[in-house]
């Protein structure tokens, strides 16, 4: 989707301001909301792709007013919601008010150091040949699905060299919407700063974005 | 925001759906375990040892997981070299992809609007902002994190380390530097 996370190469939000000495998080309730969201993606039984497609997919205003963890917990509630794991009233309520629906495991104590450790991967065995090999030049697909998708709008229409072949992987845009994991070839592709931004694009400059074979065509 | 996040806290546990105890253990792995003094002993060992250092830019996420680190966040790791020719910066347009396993969670900065939208787009600007100034004729390349591959930048070595330790060197890699919105430390940084 074209939303308000989609944030390359927009003007007007200022200057980078580093905080010296930054904490991991700001405030209690960050810690709980971070938490909640890893261990809830085991009995929740969502993917990565549908969580970050319940944090963007929100109007942009509301987007670019809440902070980082209100966007987490923001998604994290409603995606509870719309697998009926949790009511409105039980929020409201604080308290559980009917009985757990079922769920095959949920994480434990024991398992935390384990799961975080192997975490998930996201490369496939190959079931077809790359079409681009390293030094081919591609066009980055114009598209502009209302669903998730990983290719930026700074890069769509324009053309950039296959860095590497990285693999076989993942597909988020089919992810996302939970119609399977549709595994794709993953490629590097460079694109030269006046490629991308014209006469204000550095020319001492490139930028590379990591894209599915579906978001190119040769050029 | 504190007590919405109770709310639903109490209600997932009352469910049995989280254990409160798994989620303290979360908050303290990432507080106090992972975090970016990983990061920094991965590029200190691959500025004393040349083979490290090789199976490292062949293939990072087992050359990084000798060290004991892998996992979420981390699964397929690359590793960028800088050079005097070439400087490497990571940054994720689209939400906050950064390296976890050897970082730890990203500061507020790299998650936020005007590094996401400017990075891309004027990365000499936002690197002046952090205080660094590169040679003009120095390349910049900069990395968006679109997939889930994580991407560390490896520093080149600080002049007048010649013969220093590993650890001794770890402490010269910081946070920025393998983000590539810093460099190392200076020798003489270390004794102000």
């Amino acid at each position: 989707m074209n939303g308000a996370h989609d944030l390359g190469g927009m003007h007007g939000f200022g200057p980078v301001e580093p905080e010296p000495n930054e904490p991991v998080f700001h405030a209690e309730w960050e810690k709980r909301a971070f938490a909640l969201t890893l261990a809830m993606a085991m009995p929740g039984r969502w993917n990565i792709d549908m969580s970050r497609f319940a944090r963007e997919n929100r109007p942009p205003a509301e987007y670019l007013s809440m902070s980082y963890y209100q966007i987490w917990f923001a998604a994290l509630e409603q995606m509870l919601k719309e697998r009926g794991l949790v009511g409105d009233d039980e929020i409201a309520a604080g308290h559980s008010l009917r009985p757990p629906k079922p769920v095959e495991r949920i994480l434990s104590p024991a398992d935390v150091a384990k799961v975080l450790y192997r975490g998930g991967p996201t490369e496939r065995e190959p079931r077809t040949a790359p079409a681009f090999k390293p030094g081919d030049k591609v066009r980055a697909k114009v598209m502009n699905p209302r669903t998730h998708t990983r290719l930026p709008r700074y890069a769509r229409g324009h053309v950039g060299v296959i860095a590497r072949v990285i693999g076989f992987h993942v597909f988020p845009d089919s992810n996302a919407i939970g119609a399977g994991e549709d595994p794709h070839w993953l490629y590097a592709v460079r694109f030269e700063g006046r490629e991308l931004w014209g006469p204000q694009g550095d020319p001492r400059s490139s930028v590379s974005i990591d894209a599915w074979e579906p978001y190119l065509e040769p050029a | 925001m504190q007590l919405r996040v109770r709310a639903l806290e109490t209600v997932l546990t009352e469910k049995g759906y989280v254990d409160p105890a798994a989620l303290d253990l979360l908050i303290e792995t990432y507080e106090t375990k992972i975090g970016p003094r990983n990061g920094a002993r991965v590029v200190a060992r691959a500025w004393v040892d040349a083979d490290y250092r090789a199976r490292l830019f062949r293939d990072a996420t087992p050359a990084i997981a000798e060290l004991g680190y892998a996992g979420r966040q981390g699964e397929h790791i690359v590793a960028l070299e800088n050079t005097p020719e070439v400087h490497n910066m990571v940054v994720c347009t689209l939400c906050s992809c950064y390296p976890w396993p050897v970082l730890g969670l990203p500061p507020v900065w790299y998650k936020s609007a005007p590094y996401r939208s400017r990075a891309v787009a004027d990365p000499r600007g936002v690197l002046a902002e952090f205080g660094v100034t590169l040679p003009p004729e120095t390349e910049i390349r900069v990395w968006d994190s679109t997939s889930e591959i994580r991407y560390l930048v490896v520093p080149m070595r600080p002049a007048g380390t010649d013969g220093w330790s590993e650890e001794r060197l770890a402490a010269l890699v910081t946070r920025d530097s393998m983000i590539g919105t810093g460099l190392p430390k200076s020798p003489a940084d270390l004794t102000r």
